[in-house]
């Protein structure tokens, strides 16, 4: 009983400065969290800050051209087709595109994790009926789910995201009773079946941890699907509407003009990318930061080893 | 001085990673002639594979890196030859076989055609390969010969499928046959079986054997000359009954005295009184498969019950149904008088404080995500009676002491342990639950035989501190023989013999338990050399 006070348990004191410092060993994802920071403070400080700017039209600079100050530094990335300003209309766009999108990643990754991990790790019958309904969302069009949705509810964000978040459902709930199925017979799901821990303890404790990185892995790629689902709508008339805008919105209404004026399409094209790249390379680090037996390639201060 | 067939010397192998330059092997030297069975004996982590990779060209450069040495095939250097001369030796001159020989059969190719192939990609014509390959499978003792060509890997045993690499690796005639631990994943019979095969084999073809194991009985059986290594050195070489008799260096004596199956067996005890946990007639279907016919079984109060037997023979099956992990079709567990099967989940999760179990392997029987101190407190999440909270950082060091570990490793999490660290860890984990009966699956079979001795000592120590019952399920006789109080032996999901320890090895009633001790290997190359001869005259060789 000597030695038990040097015993040392990873303490809470500097455990945010200690997740700084693995953030900054990665370079990458340092600037991907850096770009997804300000994306953020675009879309809750854009439409306050830009939104008169950002929709007043102007005929006389259409499509004007990129990479010119005379106009203003709004007026930096070019004009759309009726001379509102471009950048300005990126930075508020991005409220309702990451809403949108982040809503409708969100809620589809809970809904499908959750039941994935009843029919992954119940033996029941009711495991039967989850993977159904979500064979049924899987196999049933879900452009026209989400017409007929928003056909019969009026287009809105909140309608929007549920229809999106209802047709990836499937998505997530099928890797997750997959990989479920798997940790279930692990070893040290058997020894604390052995301890008399509860299902609940059992799922969350000891399988959850495992199953959470591919799954945070596949809502970052989901994330840019969405976002282009979203666009989709969007043209079809059934989802935001003018003059809301969201940058997949904005990436169709420049494309009758890609041959003469791309800034149109390209600049919101770019920001999607961007967003999704850094969503990924953040995922990439997390999935390494939250695995103990990597985590030593992000304290060891850079990728030496890729 | 005349070549040897394959010399190595002064073969020093680095691998550069990340925590610095590993250093796997240093100055290793050795040399093996046409008709020789050399061993490379060592532990995990000695460096005893490395040196065969590296006459393989299986050493992944960069990371590794030969800093110094030559190896000589004939006298002729191999290090210096191009990789197409390097392909041409590997399969026809040296060939190899592995542990595992289904991660290392094509799960898609019938096995014929793999035989074959061998042929084949060194220059042979079709029609010919399939003859060699049937006639190879013929050598080696596989059933059925010419319907085996036709089947796939997995509708072999692993015995079989041993014998499949043998013929596969034996295709092009190769001068040299190296055994990375060939039969460290089968059973004692058959291990018997193919270390037989192996030697016959090499008697007719004259080829040298180059024999890599950690198992000083599979030395004694087959090899001519060792080489020990630890560390990454050669400790001590020599001829193997030499070494045995008359070990030099320390390491090696360790070694030897490691081994198990040489203590004092224990003295009968009284079995009068309640049972601890009493089984009857345990019956388990898995399909078609009856994994358990009928098995009874008792444990008293501070009692070690070993149960041995080969895979298959449902010895896991039984420990799973006691633990109510898979429930039996049939049959009672009484624990203390109570039934395990009739209770409802409130009154069993009562119970499993009191039945705790260490699994085979530490490495997936501990969740990697969380600390050893998670780990152990985990018993006291789901149980808070046992410890209020503001002890348990206190008993978690306190049990990491007593398993032999240091109090300030709490932090730390699994993968950062050796192997057998990470079974001190799952160990003190049942400890933590204070229970009675610990369900040893395995628990010390994945592990190193000087480990393996420092963990039964454990064990033994904890038995006699807390008046501990064992049940203690492994394939390996030899291990139970100084530890527990009864055997009870099982073969195709039944008991053949059940007594005290001493009745069991002294006076086996049943043939198949003394085929069991006939085959498990000693590590004494006289006895071995003894049985050998007595095998043969007897005939009995199991099947």
């Amino acid at each position: 009983m000597t030695d038990t006070r040097t015993i040392s348990e990873p303490k809470p004191k500097g455990r945010a400065a200690q997740w700084l410092a693995m953030l900054w060993a990665d370079k990458f994802a340092f600037f991907a969290a850096l770009f997804l920071l300000i994306a953020v403070l675009c879309a809750i400080f854009g439409p306050m800050l830009l939104g008169d700017l950002a929709t007043k039209q102007n005929l006389r600079g259409r499509n004007a051209a990129p990479f010119d100050l005379e106009r203003g530094w709004v007026f930096f990335l070019g004009a759309d087709a009726l001379g509102r300003p471009l950048l300005a209309r990126i930075i508020v766009a991005a409220q309702n595109t990451l809403m949108v999108a982040a809503g409708a990643v969100f809620f589809s990754a809970i809904i499908g994790c959750g039941l994935g991990l009843v029919a992954g790790y119940s033996r029941k019958r009711s495991a039967q009926w989850i993977m159904r309904l979500g064979d049924v969302i899987m196999s049933f069009p879900s452009l026209l789910l989400a017409v007929i949705v928003l056909y019969m509810l009026e287009p809105s964000i909140a309608n929007i995201v549920l229809v999106l978040a209802i047709t990836r459902i499937p998505i997530y709930l099928r890797t997750t009773r997959a990989e479920t199925l798997e940790v279930r017979e692990r070893m040290f799901v058997q020894a604390a079946k052995v301890m008399g821990a509860s299902h609940k303890r059992i799922v969350f404790r000891h399988i959850l941890p495992v199953v959470f990185p591919t799954l945070v892995t596949i809502a970052t790629l989901d994330f840019a699907f969405v976002m282009l689902a979203e666009s989709s709508l969007s043209f079809l008339g059934i989802g935001i509407q003018a003059p809301d805008i969201t940058w997949g919105l904005m990436v169709s209404q420049g494309r009758p003009y890609l041959t003469n004026a791309w800034w149109l399409s390209f600049w919101p094209g770019l920001a999607i990318i961007l967003t999704t790249l850094s969503l990924n390379l953040l995922s990439n680090w997390l999935r390494i930061a939250l695995d103990p037996t990597q985590r030593w390639r992000l304290e060891m201060g850079g990728r030496k080893n890729g | 001085m005349a070549d040897h067939l394959l010399e190595v010397r002064d073969l020093s192998v680095e691998f550069h990673t990340v925590a610095g330059t590993v250093k796997a092997v240093q100055n290793v030297s050795w040399h093996l002639d046409r008709g020789e069975t050399l061993a490379i004996l060592g532990e995990s982590g000695s460096g005893k594979s490395v040196s065969a990779s590296a006459v393989m060209n299986l050493i992944d450069m960069p990371p590794g890196k030969i800093t110094s040495g030559t190896i000589l095939l004939n006298g002729r250097d191999m290090l210096s030859m191009t990789a197409e001369e390097r392909r041409r030796v590997n399969g026809a001159k040296i060939a190899m076989i592995f542990q595992d020989p289904l991660a290392h059969l094509n799960p898609v190719y019938t096995v014929g055609w793999q035989i074959a192939e061998m042929v084949t990609t060194h220059g042979g014509a079709r029609a010919k390969a399939d003859a060699r390959a049937l006639e190879l499978l013929r050598r080696v003792g596989v059933p059925e010969p010419e319907v085996a060509m036709r089947k796939y890997p997995h509708q072999f045993s692993g015995g079989q499928r041993q014998r499949l690499m043998i013929a596969m690796a034996l295709a092009c005639k190769p001068d040299i046959l190296i055994a990375d631990e060939p039969t460290t994943a089968l059973d004692v019979t058959v291990q018997a079986q193919v270390l037989e095969l192996l030697q016959e084999l090499q008697q007719e073809t004259g080829m040298g054997l180059l024999l890599i194991t950690h198992d000083l009985g599979v030395v004694a059986e087959i090899a001519d000359r060792v080489v020990v290594m630890n560390g990454g050195c050669i400790v001590e070489t020599g001829d193997a009954a030499a070494v045995y008799a008359n070990p030099q260096h320390p390491y090696t004596r360790k070694l030897i005295d490691a081994a198990p199956g040489k203590g004092a067996m224990p003295e009968e005890r009284d079995r009068s009184g309640q049972p601890l946990l009493l089984a009857q007639n345990l019956q388990k279907h898995y399909g078609g498969f009856h994994a358990l016919k009928g098995v009874n079984l008792t444990i008293m109060p501070g009692e070690t019950v070993a149960v041995v037997g080969e895979s298959g023979s449902g010895k896991s099956t039984l420990a799973r149904a006691i633990l109510r992990l898979d429930d039996p079709d049939a049959g009672r567990v009484m624990y203390q008088g109570r039934d395990l099967m009739a209770m409802t989940p409130r009154e069993l999760f009562g119970c499993r404080r009191d039945l705790q179990m260490v699994f085979q392997d530490p490495t997936q029987s501990l969740n990697p995500r969380m600390t050893v101190y998670q780990l152990i407190s985990e018993a006291w999440v789901i149980h808070p009676e046992i410890l209020p909270k503001n002890q348990w950082r206190d008993r978690v060091a306190e049990l990491l002491v007593k398993v032999g570990l240091r109090a300030d490793m709490a932090g730390r999490y699994p993968h950062q342990f050796s192997g057998g660290q990470r079974q001190r860890i799952a160990i003190a984990r049942a400890l933590a639950m204070e229970p009675k009966l610990i369900v040893c699956d395995e628990a010390v079979s994945a592990l190193d035989v000087s480990i393996q001795a420092q963990v039964i000592e454990l064990l033994d120590g904890l038995r006699r501190e807390f008046g501990l019952s064992y049940l203690f399920i492994a394939h390996d006789l030899p291990v139970v023989r100084d530890f527990a109080d009864r055997v009870i032996v099982m073969k195709a999901g039944q008991i053949v013999e059940e007594g005290s320890v001493r009745q069991i090895f002294e006076d086996p009633r049943e043939p198949y338990t003394r085929a069991l001790l006939a085959a498990s290997l000693d590590p004494d190359p006289q006895v071995q050399a003894a049985r050998r001869t007595a095998r043969q005259e007897e005939g009995l060789i199991p099947a």
